[in-house]
């Protein structure tokens, strides 16, 4: 019993992982027509930016207020990345979907390489608050904090993403472009002052995704940016394209059944049931759990 | 798709209308392709040294392997743009039918036991099984969704390697050849030069093949599906055979290009298993030039050579004398090729083989007004 409570916990902390990467990704590409390859440099670059935030900025460090700082400061980083990279990189090729692919592609080999350069390829140690070093006992089964702070995240940015949606102007726009796009564009909305914005939400929760990871395995990479990528890849397909509430779902499966699979079965077997999950979606609804019908 | 070609088709020859000199040109170029093909098979017969290129002279077995790995690049990247170039399918699992052939030779070697003559028809059998049933499922969804369905299955492809299920790929050390099972003149140092003419003979076959299927009325069929695919479903034919046909092909080619591999660098290892082989394909592809019969090629070979090369320019003097934010980004063949990569996207969208028509029309823009 307290295996299976482990296993549902730590299962929910990846996929809340997988639902930071999935949900910027899926608005992106549910809104823009873009498949964000350097969604994972977003990532990589809120990771790397609050771990010298916590090292360097001042009033920032790895505990306490320091930490929320530090965190902040990364999010910070990568949502400034991200609107960059919409703004100079993308917006040129509207409509160009191949193209914008192809932009990202290289965006995410020579940013991975930059940060790779920068700092070494090599896993470093992160500087994370006491705290989350620690394990809490919940109905006898020890789960470690950093992974209850990753789904406590992942819960308040799904509630603020959706609030977003919901109740402001621009959340509606948002909602009616991933519908229909030209119709909103005929009624005389910008819709591109949208795309920026879905790509800075999409960069922050990466961001902050890369924080909390690294938090959460107690190291940071800019490889680990990569692996993440193609699961959350998994979920977006699963999940829906444009649906935020739709990777909500699909990560949580995807994540437990990962982690269930892969410590009753052999390890790795997890993470073929959920490309065999992806093969059978696909088959039988190819438009995802809740989303428009997936074409380019 | 039909953004990424330029408008003026690179293979539409030198408007020759113009000078003497450029009819004996344009009446001398389809002999261009064997020229270089006669230069490339007697080359490791010279033994020249190009300091800065090349670290040793020429027939030194270093640069002849050098060499034979930038080949079947060149090769497999001119199957890759069977799909992206011709067909104008985004497929970013193709790593994994290369790996299929790596790994499948490797294993039926070293684990099996079977000689080289069994093991690399099975290999590329295999590899083009495998595509042609992953191809069934993934085709059944198009654009971006495609891509991520056969990301996905090469990332299946990329665990099992990893995860070394039953011990049989060696995991992340990788799985070296069993030399035995091997023609003694394909082993050794001294033989890399067989080595070299086998990945000559490779880019050749799939030059020819890529050529002989887009001249066909299939390949024709597949350039419809690449500009307007509810067209060619207009016209009564199914797209989807069409483009399981073009993708188990490719396949099969990347599996052939996985054996020659194997025996060239004598072993398999994981990384050859991740995305970035498959997205470094399509760099090279996007460089070259999609769609076109010799810019995928050059496009593999120049990516492979940098590749390698920038890696020692990265830490040779001249790049150690530049300040740190300089010095340490350039270091990185992936930040100047990604970068590279990038400007094509954006000033060259036609890639390297677009370059020539775009000289000659610089030409002829100036030369009347040179004339007067």
């Amino acid at each position: 019993m307290d295996a299976v409570i482990l296993l549902t916990l730590t299962g929910l902390g990846l996929a809340a992982l997988y639902f930071l990467v999935a949900s910027g990704l899926s608005l992106v590409f549910g809104l823009a027509d873009v498949l964000n390859f350097a969604h994972g440099l977003f990532l990589g670059v809120g990771a790397y930016a609050t771990w010298w935030a916590a090292g360097n900025l001042p009033g920032a460090g790895p505990d306490g207020l320091g930490f929320v700082v530090a965190v902040a400061f990364g999010v910070a980083a990568g949502t400034l990345m991200a609107v960059l990279v919409e703004l100079v990189l993308i917006r040129p090729l509207y409509s160009r979907t191949i193209e914008q692919v192809l932009v990202t592609v290289g965006l995410s080999l020579a940013g991975v390489a930059l940060l790779q350069a920068t700092w070494g390829a090599d896993a470093r140690p992160f500087p994370r608050p006491e705290w989350t070093r620690q394990v809490t006992t919940i109905l006898g089964a020890q789960v470690p904090n950093g992974g209850l702070l990753l789904i406590v995240a992942a819960v308040l940015v799904l509630g603020a993403i959706l609030a977003f949606l919901q109740w402001t102007r621009y959340g509606l726009i948002i909602r009616a472009g991933v519908e229909n796009r030209e119709m909103v564009t005929a009624l005389g909305i910008d819709v591109r002052k949208a795309f920026t914005l879905v790509f800075a939400i999409g960069g922050a929760a990466a961001a902050l995704a890369g924080a909390l990871g690294s938090v959460y395995f107690g190291t940071v990479s800019p490889q680990q940016g990569g692996s993440l990528l193609i699961f959350a890849f998994i979920v977006v397909v699963i999940g829906g394209m444009g649906s935020v509430v739709g990777s909500a779902y699909a990560a949580v499966a995807v994540g437990l059944l990962q982690q269930f699979v892969n410590y009753y079965g052999t390890s790795g077997l997890g993470d073929i049931c959920v490309v065999a999950l992806l093969a059978v979606v696909l088959l039988l609804r190819p438009q995802g759990i809740a989303g428009k019908v997936a074409t380019a | 798709m039909t953004e990424v070609k330029s408008p003026e088709a690179p293979s539409a020859a030198v408007p020759s209308e113009l000078t003497t000199e450029s009819t004996r040109w344009s009446r001398l170029r389809p002999f261009l392709p064997l020229a270089v093909l006669a230069v490339a098979l007697i080359l490791p017969y010279s033994t020249l040294h190009l300091p800065g290129i090349f670290e040793g002279a020429l027939n030194s077995p270093g640069t002849l392997q050098l060499l034979a790995v930038c080949l079947v690049f060149g090769g497999l990247a001119a199957g890759y743009d069977l799909l992206f170039g011709r067909t104008g399918m985004l497929s970013f699992g193709h790593a994994l039918y290369f790996a299929a052939g790596v790994y499948g030779t490797d294993i039926l070697i070293t684990r099996a036991g079977l000689p080289l003559w069994q093991a690399a028809p099975l290999a590329i059998v295999g590899g083009t099984i495998l595509a042609g049933l992953i191809g069934a499922v993934a085709l059944r969804t198009v654009g971006i969704a495609f891509a991520m369905v056969t990301l996905a299955f090469a990332q299946v492809g990329a665990i099992l390697v990893a995860r070394d299920f039953g011990g049989l790929t060696g995991g992340e050390e990788g799985l070296p050849l069993d030399v035995s099972g091997v023609p003694a003149g394909l082993v050794g140092v001294a033989n890399t030069v067989n080595l070299y003419w086998l990945a000559l003979a490779y880019l050749v076959v799939v030059v020819f093949v890529v050529h002989r299927v887009s001249g066909s009325p299939t390949g024709r069929v597949l350039a419809g599906l690449r500009d307007d695919e509810r067209r060619i479903g207009v016209l009564g034919l199914d797209p989807y055979r069409f483009k399981l046909v073009a993708f188990t092909l490719a396949g099969g080619l990347a599996a052939a290009g996985g054996v020659v591999y194997c025996l060239i660098v004598g072993g398999a290892s994981p990384h050859i298993t991740s995305s970035e082989l498959t997205l470094s394909l399509l760099v090279m592809v996007v460089l070259g030039g999609p769609g076109t019969r010799w810019g995928p090629v050059l496009g593999g070979i120049l990516y492979m050579y940098l590749d390698h090369r920038l890696v020692s320019v990265g830490s040779s003097g001249a790049i150690d004398a530049l300040p740190a934010f300089l010095s340490r980004p350039l270091s990185q063949p992936l930040f100047v090729l990604g970068t590279v990569f990038i400007l094509a996207v954006y000033f060259f969208p036609g890639g390297l083989a677009s370059l020539a028509p775009r000289l000659t029309l610089l030409r002829n823009a100036l030369s009347p007004r040179r004339r007067g």
